[in-house]
């Protein structure tokens, strides 16, 4: 790894208001889904492009880490490769695109494929951290509402889905209650990954940077997705299969390929898709058409300046 | 309307009337004052189950302070406010917990505003609207709030197929009208109700009356109204409240007071009703 920058603090921020993060941190994990107000920083990013996912990386990020960084399930988009080339030039922490590898994953919108696994922690950006909000306005009701479990407008929202479509259609930012108490925005993750968030052996913390709220599920900790017992909470599927790797049973992307009406799909999560593709050629049981197809999506190696 | 329902509400108000007839609500020295002479000063009253009490008074007399705060969304200066609780415990309300207010509010009582604007939820569908409570206290059966909500907007005389349109698109009579299925879908014993009929033409009034006073006869509902039209007075509170600067100045059977009033102000009040 490459030097990291002189005249910045390790992981830019100080070391106070990392302890304060901490603090807040530690009291999210013993509440678990409870919305811990902290002192947000300007982060050198725009609002809206994680600045609450990154203060809470650059709190527990230490020199032993392995960092990943996904933007909707992405290693190589913008947002994810300008916060990784950021820890990398404030920590000189190693980096990964391999989901098993890291042990700190800051993902925007998605939870990768791969099953995560005790010690690794993940933190999750959210823009809107208070599920209520869309309902009320007022921030101290909507604390009384969450300390007193009055939860009945969440159901309301879903019942005006149902009535207007027939099914629920919200289909990301799909509200869970939190170990039976805290209903919680698991940020704007497809629902595909609501299930993953339960009983999950990695510690997922959650950081609203403009709202200045973080909340975290500690490990092995009930998640559930709200629903009707007659409309029970159900994940999105397809028909097709991802183009590259032939998973058909991964978040695919619909990809535009031209005016034509041209489509393929895709799965979302990158780095699962190259690990199965790899396997695939190892086992030279891959056709032409999928080698082809993964020469030309192989992104470069991420090289570290 | 839902006969098992209406049965049900019967026999628990049928079993509550063996129980010696103890008051639903009682009233001790209630005052809330903003300044002095604004608000209400010194409120003693018993209102039993099944029992329509009328708040009239000009404006400004204090009439909706009152309400609120016996309808525990304003808590008092002084005073207390006993409720005979569905299990049988009598209860201060403003001693209760916060939790178990709110709990009240939301189930074993209902407030239904004077602008349909405050107690609906205007871009939410009249089905949701209506739903909302069954939600609130733990109902998660789609199918099973939904024909409740159909059953409700047939009692309270809305077509049914306007089940998934907004209270935005209603006329001022229905929205009032949706307010009060929206209040009653949980089968509560004691409605507050802030001029229910306010701002609606005359032929709509006397529906809306009519509606109102077949619902409370069929399901015993205890209610307090606040009004400043003697009509609606006397078409439904079994009793009335006269007040004037926060003070209740004469109360008394509904005919007794408008028929024979004895305070000079309740005098005054009676003999500026305008007959066509």
């Amino acid at each position: 790894m490459s030097e990291r920058v002189q005249g910045y603090n390790f992981a830019y921020l100080d070391e106070q208001t990392k302890r304060m993060i901490r603090r807040g941190l530690l009291k999210a994990i013993a509440i678990p889904g409870y919305q811990v107000p902290f002192g947000g920083r300007e982060m050198p990013l725009p609002y809206g492009w994680g600045t609450g996912g990154i203060q809470l990386t650059a709190a527990v990020i230490g020199d032993d880490d392995t960092l990943k960084v996904i933007d909707q399930g992405a290693d190589d988009t913008t947002n994810a490769v300008s916060i990784r080339r950021f820890f990398v030039k404030t920590t000189g922490v190693g980096t990964t695109e391999k989901t098993t590898e890291a042990t700190l994953i800051q993902t925007r919108h998605r939870v990768p494929e791969v099953a995560l696994k005790e010690g690794q922690t993940i933190v999750y950006q959210v823009p809107i951290p208070d599920p209520l909000r869309f309902i009320e306005p007022s921030e101290t009701e909507t604390r009384k509402m969450h300390a007193l479990q009055e939860y009945g407008v969440m159901h309301v929202k879903l019942y005006e889905d149902i009535a207007r479509y027939g099914h629920i259609a919200t289909t990301y930012a799909y509200p869970v209650k939190v170990n039976g108490h805290y209903v919680m925005d698991p940020s704007p993750i497809p629902k595909f990954d609501n299930p993953k968030l339960s009983e999950s052996p990695a510690l997922q913390i959650f950081g609203a940077g403009r709202e200045k709220r973080l909340y975290a599920v500690p490990p092995y900790t009930r998640v559930e997705s709200l629903d009707f017992e007659d409309y029970p909470f159900e994940i999105q599927q397809w028909d097709e299969q991802c183009d590259i790797c032939g998973c058909d049973n991964s978040f695919l992307d619909e990809v535009i390929t031209d005016d034509q009406g041209g489509r393929v799909y895709v799965c979302s999560d990158t780095d699962y898709c190259h690990s199965r593709s790899e396997d695939m050629v190892s086992n030279e049981s891959a056709g032409i058409k999928k080698t082809v197809a993964l020469e030309q999506t192989k992104t470069p190696e991420m090289t570290c300046e | 309307m839902n006969n098992a329902m209406m049965d049900a509400v019967q026999a628990a108000n049928r079993d509550s009337s063996m129980q010696a007839e103890q008051p639903l609500l009682t009233v001790d020295g209630l005052t809330k004052l903003y300044a002095p002479g604004k608000g209400c000063m010194d409120v003693n009253f018993n209102l039993y189950p099944g029992e329509v009490l009328g708040i009239v008074g000009e404006s400004g007399s204090g009439k909706t302070t009152l309400l609120e705060t016996l309808s525990a969304r304003l808590q008092p200066d002084r005073g207390s406010i006993l409720y005979h609780q569905k299990e049988g415990a009598v209860a201060d309300i403003y001693e209760m917990t916060e939790s178990r207010r709110r709990q009240l509010l939301r189930s074993d009582w209902g407030v239904v505003h004077q602008h349909p604007r405050d107690g609906l939820r205007m871009n939410v569908s009249a089905g949701a609207n209506i739903g909302e409570r069954l939600m609130a206290v733990g109902n998660r059966h789609y199918g099973d709030i939904r024909k409740v909500g159909l059953e409700w907007l047939k009692a309270v005389e809305i077509d049914e197929n306007r089940i998934d349109d907004q209270p935005r698109t209603f006329s001022g009579g229905m929205q009032q009208r949706l307010q009060i299925a929206r209040n009653l879908v949980t089968n509560p014993r004691l409605i507050f109700m802030d001029e229910p009929t306010g701002g609606l033409d005359v032929s709509v009034q006397a529906r809306l009356l009519d509606l109102l006073r077949n619902l409370v006869m069929e399901l015993q509902l205890s209610v307090i109204i606040v009004t400043h039209d003697l009509a609606v007075a006397r078409l439904l509170a079994d009793r009335l409240m006269v007040m004037r600067r926060g003070k209740v100045v004469e109360q008394g059977l509904t005919d007794q007071i408008l028929d024979d009033p004895q305070h000079p102000y309740t005098q005054l009040l009676v003999s500026s009703v305008l007959t066509p």
